[in-house]
């Protein structure tokens, strides 16, 4: 087995810089509205991709802490003003919360089915309660939660230090893909590390790790509360995007939604899920603008294909192709060689 | 004095609200550890036939009890056969799977009905408890929920049939020492389940009204009675049931419904956390 086919992997340099050329350069040919957005949820597949393909935990809750990255900046940002401060208490609120949920969950055992059950609710508790927070008596600081409606109107993201130089447009798109590029990255460093490996030892098989002496749930609460800072920067990312946050950051289409896009673009890679969410997010968009199919029956039929048909996604089954396809080529050589070896054999002989 | 009735009577209708959306999920997930994310969209699916069909002149309690779970009956016996027979003993992948199913009956549903609410009136009339007025039909709920949890206990505990249900739990091995083919037993299984979480759309029908995206709010809380309730089918929802349906409505009672739904979900993450293989894992444990 090759490095690639357990999940280590190495990062391509050549395709990383050629990749950032081309985001780059996209703004000179195109309009940067939709590819942030795009971009953004990128980022919220990379986040679920890292735990679910190389530590082996499926939360059907994830968009629990991409609804807190949200929240907890649109909520600071009142308070505060200036955006440093809530740009990263967008990241570290999450990230709390999730180390919590995480070690609640990991310490006590629980796994498949249950840690889907428990994340599921605990995305709804704060999906529910948002939606109830109509109304003068619920607001943090200056902040109104706002209910339903949500929070609009908040000040978006500034440069460092001076909240009178808004980025918006085209320099808010080179700050996305900033962050977009810098978590793969850093997605890159953990999984090559001794914690990374050590997670996909945990995938393979849990009990193995813990009788070789690891602890395996504070390693699980660490990917979690990784996992849940990347999602709570993707939503903070989001919130500046769309200037205004609603419950609905917090809803099972949401979650739904981050589970396809993984899911699709293949389990232990971190480039699929990327792709596919931004092809999906595509073909979403395209779909939100006529009316004559529903968008979650497309996105429902994909589910159900993809895990009866290619249960693995479309980056390893690629993978796949192409080492068998090499495999044919190196049967074809080597049976060329012995052909040719017998002919001279035969040769030899007479 | 009438106050504490109407509460006691909130009480035992949110019970039986629970155990019913739950039973087809519980007898799915009891038999063959199989967790069916679409039945929430089963359970709407349900309630738009009732409709539609009260709405075509057939008589409405013809129409929730048999008509509803005869279509989705239908429907999940064509999915079992099309998508969830090929993925038994993969738990997280018959979860995608049937995810997605609710997301295309979602979308199917809108298309056919449009993404308005639709509703039919309450067959029954209200009644007046001293001060108070309440809904006549809540008592019919009631009862729906008390015949279907009493027969299923009988079939399962008392008939041939629930025999085998029986050795469907234990595992494949038993069902085929008993001289059945497991895989006919797993399809007749959803099948049934599918056509129970129909009964119970149907029957929630008049009192919710209906929209495509309802399976949402039944899903969540049919999954946290099932999966806390454990692997005794009917001891288990029937034990969370009652909890989760007493802590909300008192809470509801105290301060505001939201509040009392925030409480249940909160108090599901808790047992869970205490216990992990549900109540039943831990008390009642040689109960049907």
């Amino acid at each position: 087995m090759t490095g690639a086919a357990f999940g280590i992997g190495r990062i391509r340099w050549n395709w990383l810089v050629a990749a950032a050329i081309l985001l780059a350069a996209l703004p000179l040919v195109y309009e940067t509205y939709t590819p942030t957005l795009l971009a953004i949820w990128a980022l919220f597949a990379l986040s679920l991709a890292l735990m679910w393909g190389y530590a082996g935990i499926l939360s059907f809750g994830h968009a629990a802490y991409f609804g807190l990255g949200a929240y907890a900046y649109a909520i600071a940002s009142f308070n505060v003003g200036e955006s440093t401060v809530p740009f990263l208490l967008a990241i570290i609120v999450p990230a709390i919360v999730a180390a919590i949920i995480g070690a609640m969950m990991f310490y006590g055992r629980i796994s498949d089915v249950y840690l889907g059950v428990m994340t599921l609710v605990v995305t709804l508790i704060l999906n529910r309660f948002m939606n109830a927070t109509a109304g003068d008596a619920y607001r943090i600081g200056n902040a109104r939660l706002g209910g339903f409606n949500g929070i609009p109107a908040f000040p978006t993201l500034n440069v460092p230090g001076d909240p009178n130089m808004q980025v918006y447009g085209t320099a808010y798109y080179f700050v996305v893909i900033v962050c977009l590029i810098g978590a793969y990255l850093i997605c890159r460093w953990i999984l090559a590390s001794g914690f990374g490996r050590v997670l996909i030892g945990i995938r393979e098989n849990e009990l193995r790790m813990e009788l070789l002496g690891y602890n395996v749930p504070a390693y699980k609460t660490a990917i979690f509360t990784v996992s849940g800072a990347m999602a709570g920067l993707s939503g903070c990312l989001f919130a500046n995007w769309a200037e205004i946050v609603t419950p609905t950051v917090f809803s099972l289409g949401q979650t739904a939604e981050v589970l396809i896009w993984v899911i699709v673009g293949g389990l232990g890679t971190l480039v699929g899920p990327m792709i596919a969410a931004v092809v999906l997010g595509m073909l979403k968009l395209a779909l939100g603008t006529q009316t004559l199919i529903d968008n979650s029956l497309i996105l429902g039929a994909i589910l159900i294909l993809v895990v009866l048909l290619i249960p693995r996604g479309f980056a390893p089954t690629f993978a796949a192709w192409r080492r068998r396809l090499a495999q044919v080529q190196v049967h074809r050589r080597q049976a060329r060689g012995t052909r040719r070896r017998r002919v001279a054999l035969q040769e030899a002989s007479q | 004095m009438d106050y504490a009735a109407i509460v006691v009577l909130e009480i035992l209708y949110m019970i039986a609200f629970l155990a019913l959306i739950s039973a087809g999920l519980a007898i799915v997930f009891g038999m063959m550890r199989v967790i069916n994310l679409a039945h929430g969209e089963f359970v709407m699916v349900g309630g738009y036939a009732t409709i539609a069909a009260a709405k075509a002149g057939i008589n409405v309690y013809f129409a929730m009890l048999v008509i509803s779970p005869i279509v989705v009956g239908v429907i999940g016996l064509v999915v079992e056969r099309l998508i969830v027979r090929f993925l038994y003993g993969r738990m997280i992948d018959i979860m995608l799977a049937t995810w997605g199913l609710g997301l295309l009956l979602t979308g199917i549903i809108t298309l056919i009905f449009g993404n308005t609410p639709v509703s039919v009136p309450t067959p029954i009339p209200g009644y007046r408890v001293g001060h108070y007025q309440m809904g006549g039909y809540n008592l019919f709920v009631i009862a729906v929920a008390a015949v279907l949890i009493g027969s299923m206990w009988f079939a399962l505990r008392y008939t041939r049939v629930g025999l085998v249900a029986r050795g469907a739990m234990q595992g494949r091995e038993v069902v085929s020492a008993l001289g059945y083919n497991p895989s006919t037993i797993y399809m007749l299984t959803f099948t049934v389940g599918a056509a129970l979480s129909g009964l119970a759309g149907g029957v929630m029908a008049p009192l919710t009204g209906l929209l495509p995206s309802i399976g949402g709010a039944y899903i969540a809380k049919a999954f946290i009675t099932v999966i806390t309730g454990g692997a005794a089918v009917i001891a288990g929802t029937l034990t969370t049931a009652a909890v989760f349906g007493t802590v909300d409505q008192i809470v509801s009672f105290a301060s505001t419904p939201v509040l009392g739904e925030i409480a249940m979900l909160a108090l599901a993450l808790v047992l869970l956390r205490l216990m992990p293989q549900g109540v039943t894992g831990k008390f009642f444990r040689n109960s049907t």
